[in-house]
């Protein structure tokens, strides 16, 4: 990030003081823009072609061509007249909204204390908290199959929002965690000296401090939580509590011989859309999360 | 919970002397409710799966069981044919996929670092896989492959069913994966890319280094520890993939992963003895390689808490 910036900030007067003369000559060989080109075309052509198939209807998406004849938004409306896929689109919203205000809450509670307070067993705690971002979600699906059937909370929001805590609270504690530990010391013991509680300086001085830290972690856990599949398809069975994922997986496998790919992939492209602009204007902070979370775990 | 939080704080200012708690007693207080929160959604729920494992339950009669010990692991894991096909597609698509990740990453990592003007553009091209659902991921490789919709037979001129047939269909899983993984692997890299100070290459350069024995002699062993991050997430990520076999193929065909399989014997078939087992032998062989790599890079973790 800073590399970029300092030389965009060194590119604008020289390439102005070139304008005048021949084209800046640039010191990016031919072979860099090859490559820049490939990686364009590798990270953009899939979702392009979603797109493209997303817009075609009829006569058109029996064919492959790369651009629709007769574009067409009638997947669209189809799809916001569907039901269960606008109740899909809720349940999504509801269940990672909700999982992420928890892991927030209760985990920046716990990244303070491990970043900041004195605490016997911090390397332990941590170890546990990484070796359970590691778990494999299916050993927590297959009891709670059984499980919420037998108490009742199968295909219900708070039966989806316990076990999303599984990671999202580790994700949350392992950012925030990073966060903490570069707020400066001194806020926080001038604000003992003046005689808060070791809890007021962590609401009133740290807290406020970290909110780039915390609408990181919040911005990961929501796109998790949003992302997740295995036990959303596992413990939900109606329109209740099914979520986006799992609607579009339902999608794909309805009719065997008539699968609808168009209204599939209007589907995809509205629900990947929110969270691409999403991921685009917090890009820094997103990196900066990712790069933390895994460079340093 | 901030208001919660005032009523909580609210009294303190009459007790100032006494600053509220001990900073031990803290901090025992803001870790416990993360502790008792992931002993109850993730280390209870395994413990029960370990029960369940040890039983065998009546797909007839609901709540019939029988105590069946260790049976379970021998016959629907270890001595199961399907299981252990199940097991090898895992280490194969995590093999295969994870290395070419790693390789594919760092040459974009490369590109992106050396790229003077184009690395603003690049940043933010890599991210869209990354931002891009692990479901829509499988829908979109499944548009591009199924006929004839996709436009993959059209260029090959040939009526392949891709996504019907093994090796085709494991293949088409693990590119889906690379596509979605490796600028996420880049992003990594890159980060480790440029902490590398430049006057390393200009001594090197002095000294008459080629751009490849720089690669080989000072790229390469600086980034070891960011390519070995990258390398021990995407691993244990890979061992227990599921949505792209899932939505891709339903784990037929040659796809069939830990899994998958799992979850097709417990929610499907609704062998719930039978499935837990085969999720706790996942659950071993993920711990397994996690034990490994946690022990490998634990001094990063102690750097993390140390004061």
């Amino acid at each position: 990030m800073e590399a970029s910036a300092v030389s965009s900030a060194e590119a604008v007067p020289r390439a102005r003081a070139r304008t005048a003369r021949k084209p800046k000559k640039d010191r990016t060989p031919w072979y860099m823009w090859v490559a820049v080109a490939a990686i364009v075309l590798f990270c953009l052509f899939p979702f392009y072609w979603l797109i493209n198939m997303s817009l075609k209807a009829g006569s058109d998406l029996n064919g492959s061509a790369v651009f629709p004849h007769n574009p067409t938004l009638t997947n669209y409306s189809a799809i916001f007249k569907n039901p269960d896929f606008v109740a899909s689109l809720r349940n999504s919203a509801i269940v990672a909204f909700i999982t992420t205000a928890l892991a927030l809450v209760v985990g920046s509670f716990c990244a303070y204390a491990l970043a900041r307070l004195r605490l016997r067993g911090k390397f332990v705690i941590l170890g546990i908290v990484l070796s359970i971002t590691t778990f494999p979600q299916i050993a927590i699906a297959a009891p709670l199959f059984k499980l919420w059937s037998d108490i009742g909370i199968f295909d219900t929001y708070i039966g989806l929002i316990i076990p999303y805590l599984t990671f999202a609270l580790p994700l949350a504690i392992f950012i925030l965690v990073s966060f903490f530990r570069e707020i400066p010391k001194d806020l926080e013991e001038a604000a003992l000296v003046d005689g808060a509680t070791r809890f007021q300086a962590f609401r009133k001085v740290v807290v406020p401090l970290a909110a780039p830290g915390l609408a990181t972690a919040g911005i990961l856990t929501f796109i998790a939580a949003w992302n997740e599949f295995l036990l959303a398809v596992t413990l939900t069975a109606t329109t209740a509590a099914r979520t986006v994922p799992a609607e579009i997986s339902f999608f794909t496998g309805a009719t065997e011989h008539q699968v609808p790919y168009g209204s599939i992939a209007a589907a995809s492209v509205v629900i990947s859309v929110p969270l691409i602009l999403l991921v685009l204007l917090f890009q820094k902070r997103i990196v900066a999360g990712l790069t933390a979370g895994a460079v340093k775990g | 919970m901030a208001t919660v939080a005032n009523q909580v704080g609210a009294p303190a200012p009459t007790r100032q002397r006494s600053k509220g708690l001990s900073e031990k007693a803290l901090a025992r207080l803001m870790v416990s409710p993360s502790m008792i929160l992931i002993a109850l959604v993730a280390a209870w729920p395994v413990i029960y799966a370990i029960w369940l494992s040890l039983h065998q339950y009546s797909v007839r009669v609901a709540g019939l069981s029988r105590w069946v010990g260790v049976d379970n692991y021998w016959t629907s894991g270890l001595s199961n044919p399907d299981w252990r096909s199940a097991l090898y597609h895992t280490l194969i698509f995590t093999v295969v996929s994870v290395s070419f990740e790693v390789v594919i990453g760092l040459g974009m990592a490369l590109a992106m670092h050396r790229a003077f003007r184009g690395q603003g553009l690049l940043r933010t091209v890599v991210l869209v896989p990354w931002a891009v659902l692990t479901v829509v991921t499988a829908v979109m490789w499944r548009t591009m492959f199924v006929s004839p919709y996709g436009f993959v037979n059209t260029i090959l001129g040939t009526h392949t069913v891709w996504l019907g047939q093994t090796p085709y269909a494991l293949i088409i899983v693990i590119l889906a994966d690379v596509w979605k993984t490796s600028p996420f692997i880049a992003l990594l890299l890159l980060a480790g890319l440029q902490v590398i100070p430049d006057d390393i290459y200009e001594a090197a350069k002095v000294d008459g280094a080629t751009t490849w024995q720089q690669f080989v002699r000072i790229t390469l062993p600086l980034l070891k520890p960011a390519i070995l991050v990258a390398l021990i997430f995407r691993t244990l990520d890979a061992l227990r993939i599921f949505d792209l076999p899932y939505v891709l193929t339903q784990g037929t065909v040659g796809t069939s992963t830990l899994s998958t399989i799992s979850q097709q014997t417990f929610a499907t078939n609704r062998l719930y003895g039978e499935g837990s087992a085969q999720a706790i032998l996942a659950f071993i062989i993920v711990m397994m390689v996690s034990f490994a790599y946690i022990r490998f890079i634990g001094g990063n973790i102690r750097g993390m808490t140390a004061e």
